[in-house]
């Protein structure tokens, strides 16, 4: 669905040459949500950009639902929806007049019928008369959800959707995207809310300037951290510990107060030999759980390592 | 081309033109104003208590103008409105320049912009629709203007030959011809302007400069240093029209969807 190969953006002024995005290849397949991550200024919104056709590319090339970019351009404005990073209305125009004019614009058969229906998808019906002004942050960044959903568009590409909103606004729009994803539209999902792209997205890339790992967001738990499961025991002791760490598919065991915490590749296949071991060793094991590391210390770990 | 998008961008431009009272303002007082002054100007110059020999200090080519048809006081009369009705030719570039100059960098600055590019909009629709969005207001404005004046110019002088001197086909074709054509000048260097800066202050006072002009013909004509004929009238027209295309044709091509895009902040 979106393929890049070699996608480079500079700018060039008198006195610089900022390379926002270095030789980006990253292929998204169709239906899938996939998370753009990376802290402010490392060209996510440039790339975006870039795939919307919005600006071009220095060098390389992006095929975006079969058309390339900088050269069938209209075509892809056609088949993607885009929310900018603001939302960016007409705020002096009413809610439905704002997506009107956009309806006409993404060349809609049925102008009022979508605008109706995605007005009452996103709760804003009732205030469809109002000005755009006159919404909270969150009414307007559904109004703009809904004005890049008006021609249905097989791509979406959300920038920083949830940023700014309170948690209710923010669920909201969560369970909106949830639920573009059951209706297999392909999302690219740029954001710095790792926990947000840890709930939604089926891989995530990292990103500054250029690509630094792409994979599912358990893959790339288990690639830095391993995978740890937690024995809850009654009184857990070294000896435990090591009888553990003997067992040849543990990489690490550490007795920790009252639990033991083993690192492990294959936790499901495994975990029924080391609790085999643990009981006949006499330790009473209250309950077992996998130790999970957020997204957040995945991303870190990368962005750290990127930066030295 | 698609003139559905057009049609649009119209609809929007207006919208939104006719909830901001400053624009609103500039259209009606503007042509309000420019249609009172020769109006005044006809009402004070009447024929009586105007000397025979006034036209004895009209510029010799007015004076010879008038001929034998008019009085001295009906031709000094003559000069005097037909000098402030060059207003008329203002009216068409000064309304555009508040409704362009904001087109453009008004939409940057609110952060429209971007989702606008984002549709499949080519930057021709997006430009005919602002262009036609300002030109039509100021034209209409212009045009009614100068009806409310002949009108009032029928009601107020008793003289037939100084209506006929006054609602001749010179300023006919100044008013119908030279109007949008100003207009489509006065919007497209707004637009050019409004494409490169930032500020919609900024792009206001740098396409006001469009003006300067026709106060230049305005002041010529009151010290005599030229005439406005037919024969110039059409001569204007057609290098307003040559500038018109070349500033079109520029507009487009300086609108770069990129620079606008990531260079302005």
């Amino acid at each position: 669905m979106i393929q890049t190969e070699n996608l480079t953006k500079k700018f060039v002024t008198k006195e610089t040459t900022t390379v926002a995005v270095e030789n980006l290849n990253l292929e998204v397949a169709e239906g899938e949500v996939f998370g753009f991550l990376g802290p402010n200024g490392a060209g996510k919104t440039t790339t975006v950009r870039m795939l919307t056709s919005l600006i071009g590319p220095t060098s390389g090339k992006a095929v975006v639902n079969g058309f390339t970019t900088g050269k069938d351009d209209q075509e892809i404005r056609r088949c993607v929806g885009i929310l900018t990073e603001t939302p960016g209305m007409y705020d002096n125009l009413s809610a439905e007049f704002n997506l009107e004019i956009y309806a006409r614009l993404y060349e809609v058969k049925d102008v009022k019928g979508q605008v109706e229906k995605y007005l009452r998808m996103l709760g804003l019906w009732e205030r469809r008369q109002d000005e755009a002004g006159t919404f909270s942050k969150g009414m307007k960044q559904k109004l703009a959800i809904a004005r890049a959903m008006l021609h249905e568009p097989r791509i979406m590409f959300l920038d920083e959707p949830t940023s700014g909103l309170d948690p209710e606004a923010a669920r909201l729009v969560r369970d909106f995207i949830a639920e573009l994803r059951t209706q297999g539209r392909t999302i690219f999902l740029c954001t710095h809310n790792l926990d947000e792209a840890d709930r939604l997205c089926d891989r995530v890339g990292v990103f500054k300037s250029r690509l630094l790992v792409v994979d599912t967001p358990a893959n790339l738990r288990s690639q830095i951290f391993g995978r740890k499961v937690v024995f809850h025991l009654r009184s857990a002791t070294p000896e435990m510990a090591a009888q553990v760490q003997a067992l040849p598919f543990v990489r690490e065991a550490r007795a920790v107060e009252s639990k033991l915490v083993v690192t492990l590749e294959d936790p499901e296949t495994y975990n029924p030999q080391i609790i085999q071991l643990l009981v006949n060793s006499g330790a009473e094991i209250q309950f077992v759980g996998e130790l999970r590391h957020s997204l957040e210390d995945v991303y870190l770990q990368f962005i750290r390592k990127a930066a030295a | 081309m698609d003139f559905e998008k057009i049609k649009t961008i119209i609809r929007k431009e207006w919208a939104e033109i006719f909830k901001n009272k400053m624009i609103i303002s500039s259209i009606i007082f503007m042509p309000l104003l420019m249609t009172a002054i020769p109006l005044v100007m006809l009402a004070t110059f009447q024929n009586e208590g105007i000397s025979e020999s006034a036209n004895s200090e009209l510029p010799a080519q007015f004076a010879a103008i008038c001929g034998s048809q008019l009085s001295g006081g009906a031709c000094f009369q003559v000069y005097m409105v037909s000098s402030f009705m060059i207003m008329f030719m203002i009216v068409p570039l000064f309304i555009p320049v508040n409704i362009a100059a904001y087109s453009i960098v008004g939409e940057k600055t609110s952060r429209t912009l971007e989702p606008l590019l984002a549709t499949p909009i080519t930057t021709a629709e997006l430009l005919i629709g602002k262009n036609l969005a300002a030109v039509i207001p100021a034209v209409l404005a212009t045009w009614l203007g100068f009806g409310i004046f002949a009108a009032g110019a029928f009601i107020i002088s008793r003289d037939p030959n100084v209506i006929g001197a006054l609602i001749n086909p010179m300023w006919l074709l100044a008013v119908i011809l030279i109007g949008p054509l100003s207009a489509i000048l006065s919007v497209n260097f707004s637009m050019i302007v409004s494409s490169r800066v930032n500020d919609p202050r900024v792009a206001e006072q740098i396409s006001a400069l469009v003006i300067l002009p026709v106060v230049g013909i305005f002041m010529g004509q009151m010290f005599g240093l030229f005439l406005l004929t037919q024969s110039l009238i059409l001569v204007a027209a057609v290098i307003i029209g040559i500038i018109d295309a070349f500033l079109v044709y520029l507009s487009i091509q300086l609108f770069e969807r990129e620079n606008i895009l990531s260079r302005w902040k």
